[in-house]
């Protein structure tokens, strides 16, 4: 009975894990406006108000926001969006027109974009633009035709705003500014961008007619909010099917939180990056290690995807390496103590090479010049050195300047961790000068 | 619709049918084959046709309707191809004034090399900036003076595209685009160059309580109703209708003068000669067999005309056939008696002279008419003899002989489609000359009430065939010059066949039910009438419109409809398509407190019923634009200032008082256009706007550059001066500055009469970027604004708020001398204040009053103008804020304003060290740096260096010493 009893239990938390990855993964991955929003009430406010008053009062308006990557622009928008939307009255009144200044990445497909998104192909025909300028009239022809009583508002939603910035005479930004400042059909210009210099890359007379409504989304909480902020993320929703998991699941994530490891590894993360995606990512990580017969998270699932998510790529590579090249590193090293970060060629790196292996020549097996060479070339295409720009292409293979790409501790520390490294070549390694 | 054109191509049978066969490639064969052999079974004709045949073969090989259309746009679009000759000698002369006066004007087109002649009195059509919409006048005058000058006199008519918008209202009816208004307001030159006349064209006057024919469609007849002064619309006065109506009435009724003839088909007229023979022979096998049916016939259509306007217009529809072959009889008709071979030629010889007057003084001395005498020679067509005549309406019972046979012939609709295209070979001609026919059906109707019906439809047949033949000849006969013969003959016949009216009534009603069938088809098809279709599309698309004139107009709406979408029509945007934003489902909300109504009024897009602080700008501006348009000459003014000064605002309000002004008659009327360099794509765009606001026509850059300069330096009859406003001047600049030194070159033309207030905003701009030739031409008159000072914005803000108590008065004198001490941007301004209406709304709890006070506007200020970076810093992460670190002590250990990340990354690395912290590994500080750069703060270097990516700040560095301090 009891066996019977447990076997059931644990195809229930099967189940049940699979629900909680899908849950949590969606959360994580998908800038769902479900979410929650952390510490951005007042920019909220303000941007709803904004929206609302365009759509209700046929007000333009134009508005910039601001803020780091994964600073949750997007979401608030997406989020002032979703509340609108639920509102009768706008829904029925708003046009949106989304535009992404990584895809229109000139007016000409920004116009075509906005007349798409407006449907107004329907008066044009079936017909694809003639030109730019044609395309261009018919736009604020339409637009201008309206009024603020009469018209649809239309919403503007620029991401990525610096990069329409660098178009052509900014006459996109010019005229959806100019419209939103004239009386024409109310317009709610929306930009979204990470610049902090936005301003100043604004044209003067772009500039004046855009209204400096700047929203500022700055991730400015403390580690007591992240902390938060890191369980809210992890808590199973109350309408999970499988109740009796939710209490045991979010009593381990309250558990979790309050572990000192844990509370350590996020603080450093928390100091490496404030923003939310980043989290997420670690999060991420830790959810993937759990089984069924490991279903609750712990610290060091979370350690190990800290781990992961601080690893040095660069210094990974190293690891992989042969003893050829590691002792190829380790002299181009020297060489950069030596001559203090000027470029070398391979030449300099074999004679280093050999001094070394004709004083250590009872351990290192003397290897032939074009292997060294073949040694050489495999680091150049890990990316580990980098010929220097500016020579002249048809130099001798043997002779083209090259730069290290690795920092003294990136090979100090991978070589601490290489497996079955000769005691010698560490030796040569840290003690630069010694032998000579 | 088949059956209701199969009477039509029984009706021209005669050419028709040698016609199908010889285009028997167009057509289905087996289509063309059976009718061919039921005509002749029932006619016995096959001699003439086969006769016919021939010569037509030849002429097969051009497309009629093609050279056709092509022709039509010649005369509208090459204006420069033609000559111009006075019509006979000096009819007086004005010794003092050296001015000689003539009775009409020669116009001969190079191309075509047809000619037509216009007399004094008759409506013109005279180019304007528009080729497409040209200017509609009636000649008064026509005088050489002493300078070997062409000169004419006319009274304008005006569209009603061409008057003020505003105006159109006061009409409050639908205007059809051919109406047209008698143009009494002043200030139009009436003396033009007689080298812009492009043809005649027919006016058709109304009687105030005459309504404008709906379904005309032809683009050569107007009508005239109401006279228009610039300010009003008034009936025509009833001497003038009636004046216009007698000149019209002497020109339709008077004779077969040159001059009708010309009027109705302007330019159109060419036939050949080969046409010409065939139908000499084959009327001369004719009409003898035929004469008996000919009166039943003529009385048929007549007494028709009696009946009601319905069956009129079917009876007339049918006709129109017959009346076509009458058309191409009509010329050897008279030529008939005498017809031997040599005969023919002279005959043809006569034709090739018909351009000269002499030629046909002769013929004219049969005609009945005795009004002018014409100059011109018409050709031998003029016939009166009554054998002519004859001939024609032997056509005409043709048509009705076969129509009941076909009737039970072509039952099933497919042998009627296939008889419609095989009618088509012969009705290619566009739709306008078949309304215009019927229009002038009704017209005929109206003033004479005489059986018009055959009488216009062989007109327009005239027009077709000669259309389609389209070879140079003199003008050809108008089967109107029978008129009076007619009226006698069927005075005569009326009675005896009585009888036979009513029998063919019925018949005639019997074809209605299938133009029903093909209606909605053909107006379908309409549209499809582009000189380039294909001739099938063509063909189908015309024969299907008789039908359709026969129809009510209120029939065809229905039909209309469903036309557009299915049409993948020529590749451009429609021309007049009005796009715009759907209207809102629920209207806006009014302001609910005085804070919104506040917020309302500050918009900066709302426009304030007066503009404070710029009087003096706004008097410079209007006395420029006054004096010049009082003047009637042209002119440039540059105005600069940074923005947000009111420029454009002012220059608007410029316009406004003066178009005002001249809405008041204190001024002359101007036209006002506006263009923003800024909204253009490329500067060269700037002509093709100026022409689309001018003119409305759409073409590409460099012809509307040429046509702008054509109409600049062109005395233009009939043209206001021009106000055109270039904004955002500095973008129109190139490297050639051919834009800017077009626009300032053209006022400086006499005729231009163009009027330019070019705005920017250096006031340097004229001697930065332009050449000299350039600058000199904007010429010296040149205005700044300049930025507002605290009291004008404080000024601007209480006028916009007018009397709403929303604002502490300290607040606005904040706000107001904080804007001026940046920028003086007015705009800036009024966002500021708008800006802390919100703030106190959503804080109204906080302040006692409800006013915006002090500290809100601070706040709005503070939102708008502090520099994020500190903010920004201090919420950073502290790695990065450690990297910042970093980058200034390296920055402070080099001495240079630049490190590489690996150098920064030891600095970064010793830091972390004196505070304890985890040393991040280069992949984090990279992300780290790369974060910071996407935010610029620091300027990375943008490539695959690593580590050796070079780093500068984007911010100052004591800014980053201090927000870093602060912790």
């Amino acid at each position: 009975m009891s066996k019977r009893k447990s076997k059931e239990t644990s195809s229930v938390n099967g189940e049940c894990i699979s629900q909680v990855q899908r849950i949590l993964r969606e959360r994580f991955c998908h800038q769902c406006p479900n979410g929650k929003l952390f510490g951005v009430q007042l920019q909220y406010k303000h941007l709803l108000e904004l929206l609302k008053r365009t759509t209700v009062h046929g007000e333009s308006n134009s508005a910039l926001i601001i803020g780091p990557r994964g600073s949750g622009k997007t979401m608030l928008l997406n989020h002032v969006l979703k509340e609108l939307m639920e509102v009768k009255q706008v829904r029925e009144n708003l046009l949106q027109v989304h535009l992404n200044g990584l895809l229109q990445t000139n007016d000409k497909i920004a116009l075509k974009e906005i007349t798409r998104q407006l449907q107004m192909e329907n008066v044009v025909g079936d017909k694809v633009f003639g030109s730019f300028a044609e395309n261009l009239a018919f736009l604020l022809e339409a637009l201008k035709k309206g009024d603020r009583d009469s018209s649809c508002p239309v919403l503007f939603i620029l991401d990525e705003f610096d990069l329409f910035v660098h178009h052509k005479n900014q006459t996109l930004l010019y005229n959806l500014f100019d419209i939103s400042q004239s009386a024409q059909t109310p317009v709610t210009v929306i930009g979204l961008t990470c610049r902090q210099d936005i301003l100043e890359l604004l044209e003067k007379r772009v500039k004046s007619r855009f209204s400096h409504r700047q929203i500022y989304l700055m991730n400015s909480f403390d580690f007591k909010q992240y902390l938060r902020i890191f369980k809210e993320q992890l808590y199973l929703p109350a309408e999970f099917p499988y109740k009796p998991f939710i209490q045991k699941w979010n009593k381990n994530v309250q558990s979790l939180s309050e572990d000192r490891t844990v509370q350590e590894m996020l603080q450093n993360h928390f100091h490496y990056s404030k923003d939310l995606r980043s989290l997420h990512m670690l999060l991420m990580l830790a959810l993937s290690s759990i089984t069924v017969s490991h279903p609750f998270m712990t610290g060091s699932d979370l350690l190990e995807a800290s781990k992961l998510c601080r690893m040095d790529s660069k210094a990974n590579i190293v690891h992989g390496l042969s003893v050829l090249e590691i002792c190829l590193i380790i002299a181009m090293k020297h060489l950069n103590d030596v001559y203090e970060g000027e470029p070398f060629n391979f030449q300099m790196v074999y004679n280093e090479f050999q001094k070394f292996i004709q004083r250590k020549a009872h351990s290192m097996y003397n290897f032939e010049k074009p292997v060294v060479m073949k040694a050489f070339e495999h680091l150049l295409q890990l990316e580990l050195i980098k010929p220097i720009e500016g020579l002249p292409v048809r130099a001798q293979r043997e002779y083209v300047l090259m730069k290290l790409l690795l920092d003294n501790n990136q090979i100090m520390d991978a070589l601490q961790v290489y497996p079955n490294c000769p005691t010698d070549v560490k030796q040569w390694a840290t003690s630069s000068l010694s032998w000579l | 619709m088949a059956a209701a054109c199969a009477p039509r191509a029984r009706g021209g049978r005669g050419l028709q049918l040698g016609l199908a066969r010889n285009s028997s490639r167009w057509l289905p064969l087996g289509a063309c084959a059976s009718v061919v052999t039921s005509q002749r079974a029932g006619l016995g004709l096959s001699r003439a046709i086969s006769c016919s045949a021939a010569g037509r073969e030849r002429r097969r090989d051009r497309n009629p309707a093609q050279l056709g259309e092509e022709a039509e746009i010649m005369n509208t679009r090459q204006q420069c191809k033609r000559i111009y000759s006075w019509v006979g000698r000096a009819k007086s002369s004005d010794q003092q004034l050296k001015t000689f006066q003539y009775r009409g004007i020669l116009i001969k087109s190079e191309r075509s090399l047809t000619e037509m002649c216009i007399l004094l009195g008759e409506f013109v059509l005279v180019e304007g900036e528009n080729a497409d919409q040209p200017f509609v006048a009636k000649l008064l005058k026509l005088y050489e003076d002493g300078s070997q000058e062409k000169h004419a006199v006319v009274q304008w008519f005006s569209r009603i595209t061409e008057l003020p918008l505003n105006k159109r209202k006061l009409l409050q009816r639908e205007v059809s685009p051919q109406e047209i208004f008698l143009d009494k307001a002043p200030g139009y030159d009436t003396d033009i160059n007689v080298e812009t006349i492009i043809k005649n064209v027919k006016v058709i006057p109304l009687a105030p309580e005459e309504a404008v024919p709906v379904r005309s469609k032809g683009k050569q007849i107007f009508f005239v109703k109401e006279s228009w002064d610039g300010k009003c619309f008034k009936p025509l006065s009833p001497g003038l209708l009636s004046e216009l109506k007698e000149a019209e009435k002497n020109k339709r009724v008077g004779s077969p003068s040159p001059l009708t003839a010309c009027q109705v088909f302007p330019s159109d007229f060419i036939c050949s000669l080969k046409a010409e023979t065939d139908r000499v022979t084959r009327s001369t096998v004719k009409t003898k067999n035929i004469q008996m049916e000919i009166e039943s016939r003529h009385s048929a259509s007549k007494s028709s005309l009696s009946k009601e306007r319905h069956s009129q217009r079917v009876a007339n529809g049918i006709n129109t056939p017959g009346a076509r072959k009458k058309l191409q009889l009509n010329s050897p008709t008279k030529s008939r008696n005498k017809l031997t071979g040599g005969d023919v030629l002279e005959l043809l010889g006569d034709d090739c002279d018909a351009l000269e007057p002499s030629a046909t003084k002769r013929k004219v001395t049969f005609t009945k008419i005795l009004g002018s005498p014409p100059k011109i020679s018409r050709t031998n067509g003029e016939s009166d003899s009554p054998l002519g005549i004859r001939g024609d309406w032997s056509k005409l019972a043709e048509t009705i002989r076969i129509a009941p046979y076909r009737r039970g012939q072509d039952s099933s609709p497919k042998a009627k489609n296939l008889d419609g295209k095989d009618d088509d070979t012969w009705h290619l001609n566009g739709r306008n000359e078949e309304e215009e026919t019927e229009e002038r059906a009704r017209e005929s109707r109206k003033t004479t009430k005489r059986a018009a019906t055959s009488k216009s439809n062989s007109k327009s047949d005239t027009n077709l065939a000669e259309e389609q033949e389209l070879m140079t000849r003199s003008p050809v006969v108008i089967p109107r010059s029978h008129r009076k013969c007619v009226q006698k003959t069927t005075a005569r016949i009326a009675e005896q066949l009585h009888f036979l009216n009513i029998s063919e009534q019925d018949r005639e009603d019997d074809y209605l039910p299938s133009i029903d069938f093909s209606d909605s088809s053909s107006s379908e098809e309409e549209e499809n009438m582009v000189p380039c279709t294909p001739k099938r599309k063509m063909r189908s698309s015309t024969t299907l419109r008789t039908p359709k004139s026969l129809r009510k107009p209120s029939d065809i709406t229905p039909a209309k409809t469903p036309r557009k979408t299915p049409e993948p029509r020529t590749p451009k945007t429609p021309q007049n398509a009005t796009p715009r934003i759907p209207i809102r489902n629920q209207a806006t909300e009014k302001p609910a407190n005085v804070l919104e109504e506040a917020r309302l009024r500050l918009h900066v897009s709302t426009i304030p019923g007066s503009l404070p602080c710029r009087e003096e700008e706004f008097q410079d501006i209007y006395n420029f634009v006054e004096s010049k348009l009082i003047d009637g000459t042209g002119g440039c003014m540059y105005i600069s200032g940074v923005p947000g000064t009111g420029k454009t605002v002012t220059v608007h309000e410029v316009i406004r008082c003066l178009e005002q002004a001249a809405e008041n008659d204190e001024l002359p009327s101007f036209q006002f256009i506006e263009i923003n360099g800024m909204k253009l794509t490329d500067p060269h765009q700037a002509y093709v706007q100026i022409l689309q606001l001018l003119t409305g026509q759409k073409v590409t850059a460099t012809h509307a550059a040429e046509l702008l300069a054509k109409l600049f330096s062109t005395p233009g009859p009939k043209r206001k001066t021009t106000v055109l406003i270039v904004d955002e001047l500095d973008l129109l600049w190139t490297r050639k500055q051919d834009v800017m030194y077009n626009l300032f070159d053209w006022p400086t033309q006499k005729q231009a009469k163009l009027i330019i207030l070019a705005i920017a905003n250096t006031m340097d701009l004229p001697e930065r970027i332009m050449m000299n030739r350039v600058a000199s031409r904007l010429g010296l008159t040149r205005m700044s604004f300049q930025p507002y000072t605290y009291k004008q914005l404080q000024q601007i803000i209480s006028s916009r708020l007018n009397h709403i108590k929303a604002f502490e008065e300290d607040a606005i004198q904040l706000v107001s001398r904080k804007v001026a001490a940046l920028s003086g941007d007015a705009r800036r301004c009024l966002d500021i204040c708008r800006r802390s209406t919100e703030i106190c709304e959503f804080s109204s709890q906080k302040s006692a009053s409800g006013l915006v006070s002090m500290a809100h506007v601070m706040k709005a200020i503070d939102e708008m103008f502090s520099s994020p970076y500190i903010n920004s810093i201090r919420s950073a992460s502290l790695h990065e804020q450690m990297f910042l670190k970093a980058i200034i002590a390296e920055f402070r250990r080099s001495g240079l304003e630049e490190a590489t990340v690996q150098q920064i990354y030891h600095q970064h690395v010793a830091l972390c060290r004196i505070e304890g912290l985890q040393i991040p590994t280069v992949s984090e500080i990279m992300a780290v740096c790369s974060r910071l750069g996407a935010c610029r703060f620091l300027l990375v270097e943008s490539n695959n260096k690593y580590l050796h990516v070079r780093v500068r700040l984007n911010i100052s560095q004591d800014d980053v010493t201090y927000a870093l301090k602060q912790e």
